[in-house]
């Protein structure tokens, strides 16, 4: 492996000025389970790995019924799942954290990482849109936030300006009646990429018949995740329906740009936005 | 040469000291350092779980994590489960069961089902069957190693 210098940060304004010293060859290390590899394989030029895990901030894992949650950038997936509020309050982000890797990558990787590294297929990314996160971002001239749907760029490529990191993500309290669910197609029953993802949390009203409101996100189908905002809108104020359902999912195939690989064609990725996006919208529906 | 920085750490109960390279993993740390061979190396980019560790309580692949990382930290590894006279049911289990072939693979299916037991002491078979997704045998087919893993919680709970 390349050479690289390495140093624990303990506070935010530390990591942001190695950030901006170290210009494009320094990188954040969260749980490194995408960050060691792609050294490893020369897919990424690295000469300091910042260690973010010793500082507070990146840590918090604190979820309030009022506030919502406060996910630190560098919290394993496991401790995520282990807290039952959390599971019960944002189960598609749930159902992502529990399908990264394997146990022993859940025991490193975390929802931040999955985010900075800005794999157009990364699972936990849809989740992050439907349920209207916020990227909690410092840098040299403070903090700022920002909406998930507008943090990756590109593959591999993010909102972040230079000494920028990322330090939390807030996840707004979920409304009454309302949940998420989130769903992959991968050949495997565990242990692989996503041909396609799709998420979707959706908002019924108290007799749960209407849809007050649904957001869909999608994965693995464009350079970045995609946020499938008219989907999402057409089906405000509907009934719960098949043919609701189905519109949205027509709507979410429309703005699905796939490329073919080695993981499927374009064609067959179309054809599963269409299904993963009715099951998402069912999924989240049978959860409320 | 690349500058080396001092750790000091836990293994298997007992504080250790060494001099490791930023980019040195902790497999490598292990191995080449510490000469403890037991963890090994199978695809170095966390699929195949031969280089299993467990880190603080939790079960990591030690290729995928950087020796200078543990600094402070506790790293048990399969070389810690025996007493001297005495093999880790996990160990009998996977020996009665016939759970192994080549055996390149065990010391990571074995830690793996080490962390599992440590958090479920009683696991159903699903349960063992995601628990060590992560962990790849070439040899056995698997059937073994689940029933040894189930074994070991009967022995190891009962
Ligand atoms: C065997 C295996 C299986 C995998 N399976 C899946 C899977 O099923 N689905 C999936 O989506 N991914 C999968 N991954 C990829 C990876 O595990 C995830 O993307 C993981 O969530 C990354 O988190 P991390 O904490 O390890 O990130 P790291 O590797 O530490 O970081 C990832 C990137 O983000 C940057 N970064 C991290 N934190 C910050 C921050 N706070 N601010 C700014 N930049 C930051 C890093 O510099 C790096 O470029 C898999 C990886 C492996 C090795
Ligand atoms: S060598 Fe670490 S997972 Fe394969
Ligand atoms: S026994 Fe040979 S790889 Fe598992």
């Amino acid at each position: 492996m390349q050479d690289f210098s390495y140093v624990s940060a303990q506070t935010v304004s530390e990591a942001v000025s190695l950030l901006d010293e170290n210009g494009e060859k320094a990188r954040i290390l969260a749980g490194g389970t995408d960050l060691i590899v792609q050294v490893r394989e020369a897919r990424r030029d690295v000469g300091l790995m910042i260690d973010v895990k010793s500082i507070p901030e990146v840590n918090v894992l604190d979820y309030d019924d009022d506030a919502g949650l406060t996910l630190g950038a560098a919290v394993e997936c496991y401790k995520i799942y282990a807290v039952d509020a959390i599971c019960n309050a944002y189960p598609g982000l749930i159902d992502a954290t529990k399908i990264i890797g394997g146990t022993a990558i859940q025991g490193r990787a975390g929802v931040g990482g999955n985010l900075c590294n800005a794999s157009p297929a990364a699972d936990c990314i849809p989740p992050l849109i439907v349920l209207g996160a916020t990227c909690v971002i410092a840098g040299p001239n403070g903090e700022r936030e920002l909406p998930v749907e507008h943090f990756c760029t590109g593959p591999g490529q993010t909102a972040l300006e230079k000494g920028e990191m990322l330090v939390s993500l807030k996840i707004p309290a979920p409304a009454s009646n309302s949940s998420s669910f989130y769903l992959r197609f991968i050949p495997r029953n565990e242990m692989d990429i996503a041909v396609v993802g799709a998420g979707a949390s959706v908002t019924l009203d108290a007799a749960k018949q209407t849809i007050v409101s649904a957001r869909i996100a999608l994965a693995a189908v464009a350079p970045t995740p995609l946020f499938a905002e008219e989907a999402s809108e057409l089906l405000a104020g509907r009934e719960v329906s098949d043919a609701a359902i189905d519109e949205a999912a027509q709507a979410a195939q429309a703005i699905a740009r796939p490329i073919s690989d080695m993981r499927g064609t374009a064609e067959q990725r179309t054809h599963l936005v269409g299904v993963l996006t009715r099951r998402a919208l069912n999924g989240a529906i049978q959860r409320i | 040469m690349a500058r080396k920085s001092h750790v000091q750490t836990t293994i298997n109960g007992e504080t250790v000291e060494f001099l490791c390279e930023s980019r040195q993993s902790l497999l490598e740390v292990l191995r080449d350092e510490l000469y403890l061979t037991g963890a090994k190396e199978g695809c170095n980019n966390g699929n195949c779980g031969a280089c299993s560790v467990i880190l603080d309580g939790r079960l990591v692949n030690s290729c995928l994590v950087l020796g200078v990382e543990t600094e402070g930290r506790s790293v048990e590894t399969i070389e810690g489960l025996a007493e001297p006279d005495k093999l880790h049911p996990i160990q009998d289990a996977f020996l009665e069961n016939a759970a192994l072939q080549c055996g390149i693979c065990t010391p990571g299916f074995i830690m793996s089902a080490k962390a599992l037991l440590d958090s479920n002491p009683n696991p159903t078979e699903h349960e063992i069957r995601y628990w060590l997704a992560g962990n790849l045998c070439r040899c056995t087919g698997y059937d073994k190693i689940v029933k040894a893993v189930m074994d070991a919680a009967q022995e190891t709970s009962a």
